[in-house]
């Protein structure tokens, strides 16, 4: 069994866009409960990959190809999972805020996410504090996640924070916020819950955020 | 891409006296060092000596298979020299090449059919060398045609619509990248492929207009060529140019090549 889940952690590792498929294919038919294979599997291999990128041992495209390997090899397996499984780490709300339509970055995260197990909403780009309200009070996501990749739009995502939490939404909903311009001392002066710098920092957040 | 490694040819001085003097470490080593860098098949070329291209060849091919497990590219204008070599291979070979010219074609192509082999087709025929890109799209489907009466599926066909040098022939390139791109949309099974120093002759820094021309080869369709792999800016031109056209998902392979060092 641990030759199984092996194979396909250094097929998610390693890339392997084309055999992640039929390794999980072939675990299922060993009897591996599906939880494990996600578990010791997939996302103990995207546990290394992000180690890679922070060491600058892979380059970014690197990192998305082997989130697309884990993101294939884990819809592979959502229709073996049972009810009490554990099918996702949390939901993630992404969205670009007023005035400022990059995603690139945000795109970046979303994948890292998704491959690290969480289900991700993205709202886009330009999202007014509306907008965002209105998909909380919708989707309820554990983690609302704010980019700006502008120094003129830093000001929308502190209002985006502020009203939010007025609005009393913040009660069961973490805040994590980047983009380039976004700093550490910036993310704590508005009052987010955490900043990452970089994709993998962003889901080593999340994670934290939740609590696993 | 596929890859044909251009260096074992007899018309470099470097390899002619190493036939001459039968110095096999020579060829072995351009023989590693382009199988190293990448290539697909290692082009071998005797034919600067005339009356004893079969023996020579016999040997280069020897040597080589000694030492590189790729298949080989068999370079000969001689139906006599590929129809020699052809039991001595241990791979499915690649044959450079035929034209349209009868003596050509009608010798070799029955022999590719029979030994599975892929066979580079030049746009030339007893008139001449096809100049403009619709002769050179006419001579393709020539070519194609006569390769399936001989049985050869399509895709076993590399066309090379050949290039004249940019100092001579101003518009000769744009023809041939023209022709690159029709033969991609009217004959889409059938593969391209180029030699690239012919373009540059007469100029300076020759080999930054081979480089050009590759990648604008490449953005027409482009999907084979022979070039020296080992050649790490013309490799990296190569890579970039099939990233920046889709055909490298993720960057994946320049990035593999950029760690290996093997790109400029």
């Amino acid at each position: 069994m641990n030759d199984i889940l092996n194979t396909i952690k250094e097929a998610v590792i390693n890339r392997k866009r084309k055999e992640i498929e039929g390794l999980v294919d072939d675990a299922i038919e060993a009897g591996i409960e599906p939880g494990l294979i996600i578990n010791k599997g997939l996302i103990e291999a995207m546990d290394v990959v992000g180690e890679q990128f922070s060491a600058d041992d892979i380059f970014v495209p690197e990192m998305l190809a082997s989130a697309l390997a884990m993101k294939l090899g884990l819809a592979k397996i959502k229709p073996f999972l049972k009810s009490g499984d554990q099918p996702s780490m949390g939901t993630v709300l992404m969205g670009t805020v007023r005035g400022d339509m990059h995603d690139i970055g945000k795109n970046i995260v979303n994948m890292m996410l998704e491959g690290a197990g969480f289900t991700v909403v993205d709202l886009g780009v330009d999202l007014t504090v509306e907008n965002l309200m209105e998909e909380i009070e919708n989707l309820k996501p554990d983690i609302l996640g704010l980019s700006a990749l502008l120094t003129i739009t830093l000001p929308e995502m502190e209002r985006a924070v502020r009203e939010i939490g007025d609005k009393g939404l913040r009660k069961n909903m973490k805040i994590m916020v980047g983009g380039a311009p976004v700093r550490k001392a910036f993310a704590e002066e508005i009052g987010a819950d955490g900043h990452g710098a970089d994709a993998v920092e962003a889901v080593d957040l999340a994670k934290r955020l939740i609590g696993k | 891409m596929l890859i044909v490694a251009e260096r074992i040819n007899s018309s470099r001085k470097a390899i002619a006296e190493a036939i001459e003097s039968g110095d096999d470490a020579v060829i072995r080593h351009e023989a590693k060092i382009q199988a190293d860098a990448g290539a697909d098949y290692v082009d071998v070329n005797a034919g600067a000596f005339i009356g004893e291209e079969l023996a020579r060849l016999k040997w280069i091919v020897e040597v080589v298979q000694d030492t590189v497990s790729l298949p080989l590219c068999i370079d000969s204008p001689d139906p006599r020299v590929i129809e020699g070599i052809l039991p001595l291979v241990k791979k499915t070979p690649m044959i450079n090449s035929i034209t349209l010219e009868p003596f050509r074609l009608d010798a070799v192509l029955p022999l590719a059919a029979e030994h599975g082999a892929k066979v580079i087709a030049l746009c030339q025929s007893s008139e001449g060398i096809a100049e403009t890109a619709d002769q050179k799209v006419r001579m393709s489907h020539a070519l194609v045609e006569k390769a399936e009466q001989a049985g050869m599926p399509q895709d076993f066909l590399y066309v090379d619509p050949l290039v004249y040098p940019v100092a001579t022939n101003p518009q000769s390139a744009v023809a041939t990248l023209e022709a690159i791109a029709a033969i991609k949309k009217e004959i889409p099974d059938v593969h391209t492929i180029c030699g690239l120093t012919n373009v540059s002759y007469a100029v300076p820094e020759r080999k930054l207009i081979n480089r050009t021309f590759l990648v604008a080869a490449i953005v027409r369709g482009l999907d084979s060529a022979i070039l020296d792999p080992t050649d790490k800016k013309l490799f990296g031109a190569m890579k970039a140019a099939l990233a920046v056209m889709g055909k490298d998902e993720y960057c994946l392979e320049f990035i593999e090549a950029y760690r290996a060092e093997r790109i400029a």
